[in-house]
């Protein structure tokens, strides 16, 4: 296990958060931006798990949980807003909203 | 383990690929939980048993689950514009030079893992220890974003009740009894059908 190098698992962070950054600018359906922001939230919590496993210690799992609980509760609103769009627009096309009007 | 780790990566990194790429919905969110299994993978084999559980059960479980329910209730499986034309190259160009100077970072320095697992009973001890205070926020989180989807995914049902009342009220403003009555009959039908059963 001690030959894993922290800068591989990094890079591996580094790599799933541009692939999900690259899909939350090119795709437009709303239900797979919202998978491609939890791809890069997963990310970041990877990063702080192997940060947490270069010194042994528990607070990168902390942080990582705090990461889920977050991303539990932005898919919750944006699924949320996914429904309504759907429902006002007939569409999940984020390019279809681009007038305000109320 | 190392072999795991390889492996579980590459795997990782190509159903990530996958769901970025495929224009069916369901087949995208399938690729996202091949994805989470595989960083659950990857979580234990960085000596974090505890936290790749919790990927399986709250990533691939729970909130995947929101995802598929959210697709099968908004119906919307079948549909899948293509609109990307050339869009995407910019973007794509832009976030390959930020993965490179990243991963430039990163790689300027090498230093091993601990290779000590840290198991649950450390992760609880430090969570409820010196973070108590950001379990409790994330538990007012949690209750926020509760309050909040219930109010934002209600709100259509409440305006579509608010005009069929008002359409309700106008034909008895009328004083057309003839208006009113099949109304009435036709919501009273289901529900003696539900009490028979």
């Amino acid at each position: 296990m001690a030959s894993v190098s922290l800068d591989h698992a990094l890079v591996l962070a580094a790599i799933l958060f541009a692939i999900g950054f690259a899909g939350l600018l090119t795709r437009r359906n709303l239900i797979v931006m919202l998978a491609c922001i939890e791809i890069m939230l997963n990310a970041a919590g990877l990063a702080f798990v192997a940060a947490g496993a270069r010194w042994g210690q528990a607070d990168g799992q902390v942080m990582f949980l705090f990461v889920l609980a977050m991303a539990a509760a932005e898919v919750a609103v944006g699924l949320a807003l996914a429904i309504r769009f759907r429902q006002s627009l007939k569409s999940l096309d984020i390019d279809d909203a681009d007038e305000m009007k109320g | 383990m190392t072999a795991m780790f390889y492996i579980a990566a590459v795997i990782a990194v190509l159903s990530t690929l996958m769901v970025v790429t495929r224009h069916n919905l369901v087949h995208a969110l399938v690729y996202l939980v091949i994805s989470l299994f595989a960083v659950a993978v990857v979580f234990y084999t960085l000596g974090a048993p505890f936290v790749a559980a919790l990927e399986v059960i709250v990533y691939a479980g729970a909130i995947m689950m929101l995802f598929l329910f959210a697709v099968m209730l908004l119906n919307v499986s079948a549909e899948s514009p293509i609109r990307l034309r050339r869009a995407w190259l910019g973007p794509v160009i832009l976030v390959a030079a930020l993965l490179a100077e990243m991963i430039y970072g990163i790689s300027r320095q090498s230093q091993a893992l601990a290779g000590a697992q840290v198991g649950p009973q450390a992760v609880s001890r430090a969570l409820y220890g010196p973070y108590v205070l950001g379990v409790e926020l994330a538990s007012m989180l949690l209750l926020a974003a509760l309050i909040g989807a219930r109010h934002i995914a209600a709100r259509a049902r409440d305006e579509q009740e608010a005009a069929e009342s008002m359409e309700r009220r106008r034909a008895k403003a009328a004083g057309n009894a003839q208006c009113v009555e099949p109304d009435l009959v036709a919501s009273q039908g289901p529900a003696a059908e539900e009490g028979d059963a």
